[in-house]
Formats: structure tokens, sequence, C-alpha cells
């Protein structure tokens, strides 16, 4: 089986000081990573290389594209990595302001990436919306309404939708539960979840959270200091880390 | 002679504007920027207009300035004056008679010819402007063709209007490549933009950009399949010529506020009026 992405020796420095070092990976199709590890350790900057919102240093972001195949993503010409970015590509920001459109109605929000598709009817394209809010619940009625009207939860909820609504086969998401209540937390968790698990998803989630991967992730990465310091399956790292680092970090010593 | 150079600007600044024009025509619909120069006059009062126009004028030329379709606004006068002072060519009020029109909010409804150049004033002329702030971006996007926004700008205005509600500077595409800004004309004179026989110069002095329709350009509205693009006029006819398919404005004719209906091109009316047409506030 071919990956979906394959991720080969990504390195980015900041000057002299490491973003991330050499790391490489594979994800299948389906296959939700997670990539935990401290505050400031490389996670973020692994991220936006992946979903070319950074340039590496060195190394490949092989993507399985849909009429070509596997292509390095980072040597790709710009226009064609944008066109991935609104089609096969979705990426969830911590704050949803840095993913939404603040002074566009929540359905204008949701209904962006098919009307930069081609999408030309109206109509159709308030339906498609209306089902997507629904399906992150929330109530058809807030439709016209602008996100600033919209709570934290709701405006993450929002974000999510307009992103997943073109279908995209690998979903980036960075923090997606970062600066919201716990209450709020729990059931924006639970909804992914379910959009994962009904979607057959393939994700990249970053999170600092051990309960997010625990609930989303089939699969674990943990970085320290830029590098990759252990992988496996989500349950045996969480349960069996071998690594002294991920022991601490499982054992919520340096839950942050 | 007079102490400017003819039509005000030196030569040089005259041959950076010609460039600006000449890639314009060659590129339909894309925003050349230009090198804008102080003009003595404010600039909401057209100086990316004025500096277009002194950049394309000859000695031989017939200037016609418009102002809403009228020749005798304030603005239109002053526009008029200014190049009657520094180029001293011959001006007139018969959109036939000129060679070169400089407009604002219009395009004439008489049909222009192949000897003609139109010349908008615009203010914005970044039809993304509304949505995305950023000048970087907003280029990006020309360049890549990323044109959704558009459209969710459109969106946007049918769900909280039930149609779509705008109805001046209505975004259009040229030639299925670059979306443009057509200036604030009403929407009714969209139609005309396309396909059109005379040249077409759009001047942004405060932007400091230039573009450009050359004769007979594919443009095309942008809608949606099932909100289709209307170029909708009051429903009257002008109640001085009774023109049933003019652009009218509605203005109050006395205290009492009465109002009616009349064509905004003056021009237009006044011929229609000496050929004989009469509308039904006519005596
Ligand atoms: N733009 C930047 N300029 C300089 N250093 C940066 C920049 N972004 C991140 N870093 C540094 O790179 C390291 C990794 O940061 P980041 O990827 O944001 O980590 P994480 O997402 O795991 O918190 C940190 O030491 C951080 O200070
Ligand atoms: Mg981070």
């Amino acid at each position: 089986m071919t990956p979906l992405l394959s991720v080969q020796g990504i390195t980015k420095t900041y000057g002299a000081h490491i973003g991330c070092a050499d790391v490489s990976f594979d994800l299948y199709p389906g296959e939700v990573m997670g990539i935990v590890g401290e505050s400031g350790s490389g996670k973020s900057t692994l991220l936006n290389c992946m979903a070319g919102h950074l340039v590496p240093d060195a190394g490949q972001v092989v993507f399985d594209t849909r009429s070509d195949g596997p292509r390095d993503t980072v040597t790709m010409s710009e226009p064609e990595r944008r066109m991935l970015a609104r089609t096969d590509w979705a990426f969830v920001h911590q704050h949803a302001r840095d993913g939404l459109r603040m002074n566009i109605s929540a359905g204008g929000n949701v209904g962006e990436r098919l009307m930069a598709v081609g999408a030309r009817h109206y109509g159709q394209i308030r339906e498609v919306a209306a089902d997507w809010l629904d399906r992150v619940e929330i109530h058809e009625d807030r439709m016209d309404d602008r996100p600033t009207a919209f709570s934290g939860g709701m405006q993450q909820r929002l974000q999510i939708a307009r992103n997943l609504v073109t279908g995209p086969r690998l979903v980036f998401m960075d923090e997606p539960t970062g600066g919201l209540d716990v209450s709020v937390q729990a059931r924006l968790l639970d909804l992914l979840r379910g959009l994962v698990r009904k979607m057959g998803l393939s994700a990249i989630i970053v999170t600092h959270d051990l309960a997010v991967v625990r609930l989303l992730a089939d699969r674990l990465m943990v970085m320290k200091d830029g590098h990759v310091i252990e992988t496996g399956l989500t349950d045996q790292v969480l349960d069996d880390p071998q690594h002294a680092y991920t022991q601490l970090l499982v054992s919520s010593v340096l839950q942050v | 002679m007079s102490e400017y150079n003819f039509a005000y600007l030196d030569e040089q600044t005259k041959r950076m504007i010609r460039r600006a024009i000449l890639k314009g025509l060659a590129v339909p619909g894309y925003q050349v920027p230009f090198a804008s120069r102080e003009m003595p006059m404010p600039y909401g009062w057209g100086t990316g207009g004025v500096q277009v126009t002194a950049a394309t004028l000859v000695p031989s030329d017939t200037l016609k300035v418009i102002d809403q379709g009228a020749d005798d606004t304030t603005n239109a006068v002053s526009i008029r004056k200014f190049f009657e002072r520094t180029a001293g060519v011959e001006t007139t009020e018969k959109t036939a008679h000129a060679s070169i029109i400089q407009t604002r909010h219009r395009i004439p409804e008489e049909s222009l010819t192949e000897d003609q150049v139109l010349v908008f004033q615009v203010p914005i002329p970044e039809p993304l402007r509304f949505l995305e702030p950023s000048e970087v971006e907003t280029r990006k996007m020309h360049s890549l063709e990323e044109y959704g926004l558009m459209h969710v700008k459109l969106y946007e205005d049918i769900s909280r209007h039930g149609h779509i509600a705008t109805s001046y500077a209505y975004p259009v595409k040229v030639e299925g490549r670059y979306v443009m800004d057509p200036s604030p004309i009403p929407k009714f004179d969209n139609p005309k933009l396309g396909d059109m026989a005379a040249i077409q110069l759009f001047g942004a002095g405060r932007e400091q950009r230039i573009y450009a329709l050359p004769p007979y350009t594919q443009v095309v509205s942008l809608d949606f399949e099932d909100h289709p693009f209307e170029a909708s006029k009051a429903d009257h006819a002008c109640a001085l010529c009774g023109a049933e398919h003019s652009y009218l404005d509605e203005v109050i004719v006395d205290d009492s506020g009465k109002r009616m209906f009349v064509c905004s091109d003056t021009d237009f009316c006044e011929s229609r009026r000496a050929a004989g047409h009469v509308g039904e506030q006519a005596a």
C-alpha cells in the first residue's frame, strides 16, 4: 500500500536554533497520527513544514496526489501546493480566528472552499453548508450569523466544518482543543472522534494533551527538542513507554 | 502657449503612463502599477483618470467629460476646464463627437466606436479588497486565479438580502482570466463593457493602478446559476424623453418632494428630445 503521506528527513532551523530535526514517518490512508511533546519541542514547526506553511531546510513531504500519485510537495510549484491546500488538505488552527473569516457569515465560511473549487449554485452551496453545520452541532438558524457572535467552542466547530466540507484526504490539526474550557474540550473531542470514525479521515494531530491523542490517534510520535524520540501505537506508547522522557510525560510530571 | 507642457504632465511621465496603458491593453483586466503623479486636484476627483487622459490626448482630440452621466457637474466641468487650459483641445458634450471620453460612474448610452477611447476614474481598483486586506495576498490570488472569494462576497449578498444586492462596481471576469472591478458604474452598464468597439482605460490615482479592456473583449459579470446576473434599472421610462432602456436617476422636482425618473446620460436625453421624443413630464 502506498502511504498517503511520506515524510523523509524534515529539518527546520531558526538561525542556530533547531525547530525540528531529521523527522521521517509514513502515514497510511485512514490513519490518525498524534504528535505529542511539551511546549517548544517542535510539533508546530514540523506540522507547518508538512502543510506547506513553512519551507523546511531539508527533507521531503511526499503526498499521494489524486492525479499524479506520490509527489514531493516541498518542491512542487506554489500554485499546485495552494491547490492541494484548498482541496485535498485541511488545516485546523488552534485559534479559530486564524482559520475563519470573521467578517463572513458561518454559511459563507463553510461555502468558501466549495466556491474555491468551482461551486456556482447558491442553493446547493447552502444545502451543503447547512448539512455541515448540523454535523458539527451548529443549528441551521445560526448560518447567517458571523463567527464573532459565536462562543469559542462553536468557532472551533465552525472551523472544522469549513475545513472538512470538501472531503479533504488529509487533515492537519494544531492543538485543536487548546485554549478551550475543559467541558467544551470534551464535547469537541467527542465530535472529532465521531467525524474521524465516520469519514475514515487521515489526520495528523499536534497536541501537548495526551487525552486528545488517547481518544483520536492510532499512532504516536513523541518529540523532544526537535527530535522524534519514540514512536508506536498509541496504547503501546501511553501504557508502556520505552523512553525515559516519554515515561515522565505519561506520568504527567511534564504535563504543561 | 501656457506655462504647462501639453496636457500638464511632462513627456517622461506621459511615456511612463503610456507604457502602463499598453501593458494593460496587452493583459486585459490586469492591474498595472504606475507611479501616480500629484495632480492639481484632490484624489477623490479622478486623478487616475486625469493622468490616463493626459497621457492619451493629442492636440487633434475632442474631449468629453462626464460625471454620473452629466457634463455639467462641478467635477466634470473642472476636469474639462483643466484640459481646455492645459492642452487646448476641443471639448464637447456630444458623445458622438468625442474622441476621448473621461467618465465617472457611467458608460454613455450611445454605442461607442472604434475611433473612441473611454477613460474611467477608479477609486478602488482591487475587487478582492473587500475580503482580503493584504495586497501581497490579493496579487497572489490574481496570479493563481484563486477567485473563489469573489463568489463568497456574492453569497453573502444573497444570504443577507435574498438576492445579489451589489448594484454598482459589480465584479466581472475578463477573457476568462482576470477578475476586475469596473469602477462604480451601475451594474446596468456592465453588459456594455464586453465586446465594446472603443478602447476602455481605467485609472486609479491614489492606488496607483491602470488597467484596460481592448476593443471587443469578453467581459462576464460574476453570478450564480440560480441567481443569474441582471442588468437592472428603475422600472420606468424617462420622464423627459420617454426612453425605456436607458439608466435613470430619480430626481426631486419640487418643494413638496415630487419625484421623477430621468436619463442619467444628459446628452443622450437631450439628443432624443431634439429628435422629437417626449416623456410624460415634458411639456
Ligand atoms: N518563528 C520562530 N523563530 C524562531 N524560533 C522559533 C520560531 N518558531 C518556533 N521557534 C522555536 O522552535 C522550537 C520549536 O517550536 P514549536 O515548533 O512552536 O514547538 P511546539 O509546537 O512543540 O510548542 C522552539 O524552541 C521555539 O522557540
Ligand atoms: Mg505549537
